[in-house]
């Protein structure tokens, strides 16, 4: 007997099944992997556990008990906690008031004594942390324990954790791992939610594939492999599946060669260069160095891939080149121009074009429908108005072209871009910024959260943007994607660059090392250096 | 219909959004005089009455009628001038102030250069107001647009001194020497006047203005300094990123804005009152905003709230005189009516789709 049961869970969203009679059983002291692809619905069965969505159909027992998890704070009351990917910490508080937000009881509070208490329940776990220490200053990893400890300190005996290690440096995801085996050892439930293999194998003690809101594959982990976890996961050989998705790629493409023959970029005539940083320094937000000292060379025609785990300085690169960020040293070079001391309208002057990582907040306005949205930068040129005066058949002509060039699916281009799907989104605005025919194109992580179709239909059209001739800087922290369009790869770790590669000699391997913060050279592994 | 390659495509207009507004606001304003009769009855008043005589108070004949479009005139001017800032995101409550330093430029500009013809001193006197209120909101957009200084504090605080700068201005230097002390300025020259709309009426030209401007905020809206106004207020990120001033844009909104309300103190002086006076525009912001909220921020809607604004004060006054119910009915349904729309979202749940 588990001491959670989820039996037949059925979810449905308008025009998704997320969830289709699925069964999880959790055991005390067990590790559990819940692996599948992007959408797979492991998030929305964990939310469901803690209280955050209902379940349409389906059972839930706790201790063998049927129970109504009408809300996160009833799951916490019945020992469930949960880690989200985006932390729920308030900056400025310290860790102890954080962990200890909702539970101050009445009267005084007494900080020295629950700051003790934090520090006991985090000896216990072998969680490194000060409970003292504020958590804007604290690193992503640290962050994450906080709210782990938040959670412990709630007294949960089941605790999920929603793909833990995408933000984490291979180090903290090492020492995440060796705490999580502690609390196991413990006796507590631990879910773990991911889609990467590897650390599934590595970590957990049994294992539940989700395909398309399904069970489609339940084992103790010892008794199976990566291998036989990939085919299920994705329902094809994970191999063929690549082999198949660059061919599928490099047909959309058009690229003479059907076949995913190998072609060297060296091949391929590059031209001039078009994007120059010399030794350039950013800040983050809180003007601290994100970026140290990078240089990089970008030329027409080829597509230089950046590869770096989040929170490396990568958003802050890309902010500085399209102008929304300062440089503190360093020369910024576009089209032979010194960029440095630029604004954002000299940038897009340039003939450039910008897909920003976040989509939401920086790609689109939400609340503006796709023909608002699609003429967002080019409203105040004929023949989108004249004499001061917005000319509306000009416009929604032009989206009504553009959805069907770039495939984006809506009945009419007065549909707010909100109530778009994430594929669509990405392809309004792959749609306003490619159809200007750059010769520059920073594109941070644009197929990130896309389902295959989706991200294949962005991947086909940066890939037919290079063969035109632009120059693509595309920043990811998918190094699938990475691999799959670079001509060369540089990899940032900590604003540095730890090296770069011609994308033919690089492997997973020395990237990861390099993504870990070895430079290249140091890494033993094979690749030349460009 | 179409022809080939072109698709004719028109925005339609959404039925449902627009029948969801207009019920909301009628049942919010429904539910406000239900409230207002509520209080009737516990304070042992007859509701009927009371509201009777406010009707007629407001529409009970032609001189009432034109009374309450007297009154709906700065109330649509500031809504308007409101619902600029407002779509920008700049919350802007200094109308009152704006329309003050309106009234006193014009008036200063008519009384100052009182020997040119009135046929060029009226437009000036227009320029004056207008530029005096943007220059007054210009102060509060400034501070936010490069010191990040919260508009809510700045321009209530220029209320304050507008408040004052007015009172001074009419014991003081601008009052009348003939007037016997009383707090006013001269009166303008008769030529000055604007022309009345119905004779034996106070309803003037100013009306008339004040709907030619909703025209105006209708077609601004389909400039691209409109789509700029919009594009600031839903995102100041995507602003930037698509190389737009968000300063150079608050600033900008904020003189617009100003304008419009310097307009409606103009008209207050040369439609009504003829001469500067102490608290002539006393809560006029704070209810201009009421009107602009109802009415959705939208020209159309605004003109319609403006109308039932003006008709409350009118016709509460006659409740007050007339049925002894004391115009606080007509504030606490003004509140209730504020109260109802913000919460509209919360009270008249419709049917959304999930998550």
């Amino acid at each position: 007997m588990g001491i959670v049961e989820m039996a037949g869970i059925t979810k449905r969203f308008p025009g998704v099944l997320a969830n289709d009679q699925v069964n999880l059983e959790l055991h005390k002291g067990e590790i559990h992997g819940l692996l599948g692809e992007n959408g797979a619905g492991k998030t929305t069965l964990m939310n469901i556990l803690f209280g955050l969505y209902q379940p349409d159909a389906g059972q839930i027992l706790v201790r063998s008990q049927p129970v109504t998890i009408a809300s996160p704070a009833a799951a916490i009351h019945r020992g469930i906690g949960m880690v989200h990917q985006h932390f729920r910490l308030v900056p400025p508080l310290t860790v102890t008031e954080n962990i200890i937000l909702g539970l101050e009881g009445r009267g005084l509070l007494d900080l020295k004594a629950a700051e003790r208490r934090v520090q006991q329940v985090a000896e216990e776990y072998g969680v490194q942390i000060d409970p003292g220490a504020t958590v804007q200053d604290l690193s992503v990893g640290q962050q994450q324990r906080v709210e782990i400890l938040s959670s412990l300190y709630r007294g949960a005996e089941i605790l999920i954790l929603d793909e833990p290690t995408a933000v984490l440096t291979p180090q903290e995801a090492n020492s995440l791992a060796l705490s999580l085996k502690k609390m196991a050892e413990q006796g507590k439930a631990i879910v773990f939610i991911s889609h990467k293999l590897e650390e599934v194998m590595r970590l957990t003690d049994r294992v539940t594939v989700l395909r398309a809101g399904r069970v489609v594959f339940e084992a103790l982990t010892r008794d199976t492999d990566k291998a036989r976890l990939a085919r299920e996961m994705i329902g094809h050989d994970l191999v063929a599946l690549r082999a198949e998705q660059r061919n599928q790629v490099l047909v959309l493409a058009g690229a003479k060669n059907a076949a995913p023959v190998e072609e060297s970029p060296a091949q391929r005539a590059t031209g001039r260069v078009m994007l120059e940083t010399k030794a350039v320094h950013v800040n983050d937000d809180r003007g601290l160095p994100a970026v140290r000292g990078l240089s990089l060379v970008l030329r027409s025609g080829e597509i230089l891939g950046i590869a770096g785990v989040d929170g490396n300085g990568q958003r802050e690169l890309a902010e500085a080149i399209v102008r929304l960020r300062p440089l503190q040293a360093g020369q910024l070079v576009i089209a032979k121009e010194d960029a440095s001391q630029w604004g954002t309208p000299d940038f897009l002057r340039r003939s450039t074009a910008y897909i920003p990582d976040d989509r939401q907040n920086d790609g689109l306005i939400l609340s503006f429908d796709i023909a608002r949205n699609a003429t967002l930068k080019l409203f105040k040129h004929r023949p989108f108005s004249a004499f001061g005066f917005l000319n509306n058949r000009a416009i929604n002509q032009f989206a009504v072209e553009l959805m069907e060039d770039f495939d984006v699916r809506a009945p009419n281009p007065f549909v707010r871009a909100r109530t778009l799907s994430g594929g669509n989104q990405q392809k309004l605005i792959l749609a306003r910024e490619l159809s200007q025919t750059p010769r520059l194109v920073i594109a941070s992580q644009p197929a990130r959260g896309l389902d295959i179709g989706a991200a294949a239909y962005v991947h086909q059209r940066l890939m037919e943007e290079r063969d035109r001739g632009a120059a693509i800087l595309l920043i990811s922290t998918d190094l699938d994607e990475i691999m799959l369009l670079s001509d060369r790869i540089l990899v940032m770790y900590n604003g540095r660059s730890m090296g770069e590669l011609d994308a033919h000699a690089a492997n997973a391997q020395t990237l990861g090392l390099m993504m870990a913060g070895t430079p290249l050279g140091d890494t033993d592994g094979s690749g030349g250096v460009v | 219909m179409t022809t080939r390659g072109q698709v004719v495509l028109r925005r339609s207009i959404d039925w449902q959004a627009l029948g969801r507004s207009t019920y909301q606001a009628a049942l919010s304003v429904v539910l406000s005089l239900l409230i207002g009769a509520l209080l009737l009855l516990v304070s042992g008043q007859n509701p009927v009455l009371a509201f009777r005589s406010l009707w007629d108070g407001a529409f009970g004949s032609v001189d009432r009628f034109t009374e309450t479009l007297v009154q709906a005139t700065p109330l649509l001017l500031i809504a308007i001038s409101v619902s600029l800032s407002f779509r920008c995101q700049i919350w802007n409550i200094g109308a009152e102030g704006q329309v003050i330093l309106g009234g006193i430029a014009s008036i200063w500009v008519a009384l100052t250069f009182s020997e040119l013809p009135p046929a060029i001193l009226l437009p000036l006197t227009f320029i004056g107001g207008a530029l005096a209120g943007a220059v007054w909101s210009l102060i509060a957009g400034l501070l936010k647009a490069y010191a990040q200084a919260n508009e809510v504090i700045t321009t209530s605080m220029l209320n304050y001194i507008a408040v004052y700068l007015l009172a001074f201005l009419v014991h003081g230097p601008m009052m009348d020497p003939a007037g016997f002390n009383f707090p006013q300025s001269p009166l303008i020259a008769r030529a000055l006047e604007l022309p009345r709309l119905v004779a034996g009426t106070r309803l003037s030209v100013s009306f008339l203005i004040a709907l030619l401007m909703a025209g105006a905020a209708l077609l601004y809206w389909r400039t691209t300094l409109g789509q700029r106004t919009e594009i600031v207020g839903a995102s100041r990120r995507v602003a930037r990123q698509i190389g737009l001033s968000v300063p150079a844009t608050i600033a900008l909104v904020s003189m617009l804005t100003g304008a419009l309300a310097g307009i409606a103190g103009w008209g207050e002086m040369f439609g009504l009152h003829f001469r500067l006076i102490e608290e002539f525009a006393r809560g006029m912001g704070s209810l201009g905003i009421v009107v602009a909220l109802l009415g959705e921020l939208h020209p159309l809607g605004m003109v319609v709230s403006a109308f039932l604004f003006g008709a409350l004060v009118v016709g509460g006054n006659a409740m007050e005189r007339n049925a002894g119910v004391p115009f606080a009915l007509v504030d606490v349904i003004q509140g209730c009516v504020i109260l109802l729309i913000l919460a509209r979202g919360y009270i008249f749940k419709f049917r959304r789709g999930a998550r």
